[in-house]
């Protein structure tokens, strides 16, 4: 019997089988936020316990809200940024060297094909994208994994999700993984890894891979996974070029860890997106979604574009290939939150900040700001944010908001009509 | 081991998430206790008020399916544990949310949701008894009384039967 690639990983991982259906594995990497890592820290400490299992294998940041907006989030900073020093945590990001966890951590090379990796965010799921196991925990794991490197899960079965069909012009990413769970919802894969397979994903560069495993959770899942191939070598190369002899030997060994053709899956679905339409969610759950054009016309009042699902270079291009020589509607507020600083940086060079600011934009530092609605542009009762974000629940953004989920093509598009458009009506 | 029960209380809704049961912005906050006043604040739901004297009597939480979904965040968990809250019965919970509670040394129930539907259709204060040992449930009403059986995963039962999994980590690896 064959294996998937996340049977694969759990092998070479595993510490303990407390019972047939729980793992015990051993971790590669821990990620620390300042929202969810203080609160543990602290209890480590009040039990004698404050000691971290392996500095190297600890990568901290301070992303959510930064720089600090109020006594409280810049206890919590101090909280990390001591902690941090007590350790002598070479990987901790502060002040001006901080982005969105799940960008700035690939982007340092952190995470590798194969990997175990957790965190206390939800969407780390994001980082399947190299082909690793990267689950969200609690904070209780957190700091189970902080101390003693290891994690326990049910053992997770796998959805193969196959995607075929050629991307239409206007469409990207984003649309897929919100069609997806569309067709899934929001509990389709609850303790399942979803598998994404196919010609369509092959295709797909790192960003776009990151941006449909990051909204996996939205359908439940403890993960999503993508196999790691060229694109996934490449993109690392910097960071492993003295492991390998050159780029194929990398892609062979990372095909080593790919799923095996007889391997069993719980289910599978296969997508044909050739004719998929830029998509939109309306109402508080991530499976409520539709074609964008059904909503057409709709006012909004701000758009955001940024966070760990869209925040990337690739989605900063794509949103300014519609703003470029345009003005934003009078009444929306454009808010931009470039990813990480290599993001933004990258962007004042091409020239797609100036772009941004030109039409309108408030182009604000990385952070996760106003997509977990608590600093830089949450929303006041009653209006509405066309967003590139993941979350559409209830106050997400800020109590009596409402949030639709779109991708960067179609935010952009919204926010020079002051309307929800289908982007496809001004692609240059 | 802990005892688990007591007064009970209702969430008529699937897919609660975890925005719900604590809003973002009490994340801020570095001590459990300061959560305990927020907790369910957001939920907007039809005879549900969070401030309520039934609320504030609770033990035990009944609810239907995928509760506890979206942000991982603990303090969710820690928001029910603070107001003594350690029992939460549902058909299903996301994954995150229900080994947070484990990990805590509390429970996060699964029913099926006929089990489910026949505690909600009890009428007036509900009371829930858990026999952890007899792995069987005993909710009594006005007049009526039910019984059900659940079971728990071994491992669930042992971070339960340890206080939590911090202590289970401790003592095994
Ligand atoms: S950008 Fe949003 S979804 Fe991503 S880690 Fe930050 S708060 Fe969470």
């Amino acid at each position: 019997m064959g294996q998937t690639i996340a049977e694969k990983i759990f092998a070479s991982h595993l510490r303990d089988m407390p019972t047939p259906g729980n793992m015990v594995l051993d971790l590669d990497v821990v990620m620390c936020h300042e929202i969810t890592t203080p609160i543990a820290i602290m209890d480590l400490m009040d039990k004698g316990m404050d000691s971290v299992f392996d500095a190297s294998k600890i990568k901290a940041v301070i992303d959510h809200v930064t720089p600090a907006k109020d006594s409280k989030t810049a206890t919590q900073a101090k909280i990390m940024r001591d902690w941090a020093k007590r350790h002598n945590l070479k990987d901790f990001f502060d002040v001006g060297r901080n982005g969105v966890c799940h960008a700035l951590f690939p982007e340092k090379g952190f995470i590798r094909p194969g990997y175990t990796i957790i965190m206390g965010d939800s969407h780390t799921c994001t980082h399947g994208a190299f082909g690793a196991f990267a689950a969200g925990v609690g904070t209780t794991d957190l700091e189970v994994g902080i101390y003693k490197g290891v994690c326990a899960f049910r053992v997770p079965k796998t959805m193969k999700i196959e995607v075929t069909g050629t991307m239409p012009n206007g469409v990207s990413a984003k649309d897929v993984i919100l069609f997806i769970i569309k067709e899934l919802t929001v509990n389709g894969a609850t303790d399942m890894i979803m598998e994404f397979r196919g010609e369509v994903i092959d295709s797909f560069n790192m960003s776009s891979r990151m941006t449909l495993c990051n909204m996996s959770v939205e359908a439940g899942a403890t993960s999503g996974i993508c196999m790691p191939d060229r694109i996934t070598a490449e993109y690392l190369w910097p960071f492993i070029k003295d492991e390998y002899k050159d780029i194929d030997e990398a892609v062979d060994n990372f095909t080593k860890l790919h799923s095996d053709d007889d391997a069993e899956y719980a289910a599978t679905h296969t997508f044909d997106i050739s004719n998929l339409e830029p998509q939109i969610t309306y109402d508080f759950k991530p499976d409520k979604v539709k074609n964008i054009k059904e909503m057409a016309g709709d006012r909004i009042d701000q758009v955001y574009i940024g966070s760990c699902t869209n925040g990337r270079i690739e989605d900063i291009r794509e949103a300014a290939s519609i703003l470029k020589g345009k003005t934003i509607a009078d009444h929306v507020r454009g808010i931009l939150t470039p990813a990480t600083p290599a993001i933004y940086s990258q962007a004042l060079e091409e020239g797609l900040i100036k772009i941004f600011m030109d039409c309108g934009f408030c182009v604000l530092n990385p952070t996760c700001g106003a997509c977990l609605g608590m600093s830089s542009g949450v929303l006041a009762e009653g209006e509405v944010c066309a967003s590139t974000t993941n979350r559409n629940f209830n106050g997400r953004m800020g109590k009596g908001g409402m949030v639709h989920l779109m991708s960067p093509l179609s935010a952009a598009a919204a926010a020079v009509t002051g309307v929800i458009t289908d982007p496809r009506d001004l692609l240059p | 081991m802990k005892e688990f029960g007591g007064p009970t209380i209702f969430i008529d809704r699937d897919d609660i998430n975890t925005d719900e049961i604590i809003p973002a912005k009490y994340l801020t906050e570095i001590s459990k206790r300061a959560l305990k006043e927020h907790l369910l604040e957001d939920l907007h739901l039809d005879n549900f008020d969070p401030l309520s004297e039934t609320m504030q009597q609770a033990k035990v939480v009944v609810t239907r399916s995928n509760f506890g979904c979206g942000s991982s965040r603990e303090h969710a968990v820690w928001a029910f544990e603070v107001n003594d809250i350690n029992v939460v019965i549902g058909s299903s919970f996301a994954r995150i949310f229900r080994q947070n509670m484990f990990n805590c040394g509390i429970l996060a129930m699964e029913l099926s949701e006929q089990d489910i539907e026949s505690l909600f259709e009890l009428q007036g204060d509900v009371s829930i008894t858990v026999n952890m040992e007899k792995e069987e449930l005993t909710a009594i009403a006005n007049k009526n009384k039910i019984r059900c059986n659940f079971s728990l995963n071994t491992f669930d039962k042992k971070l339960v039967q340890s206080g939590g999994w911090l202590n289970y980590a401790d003592k095994n690896y």
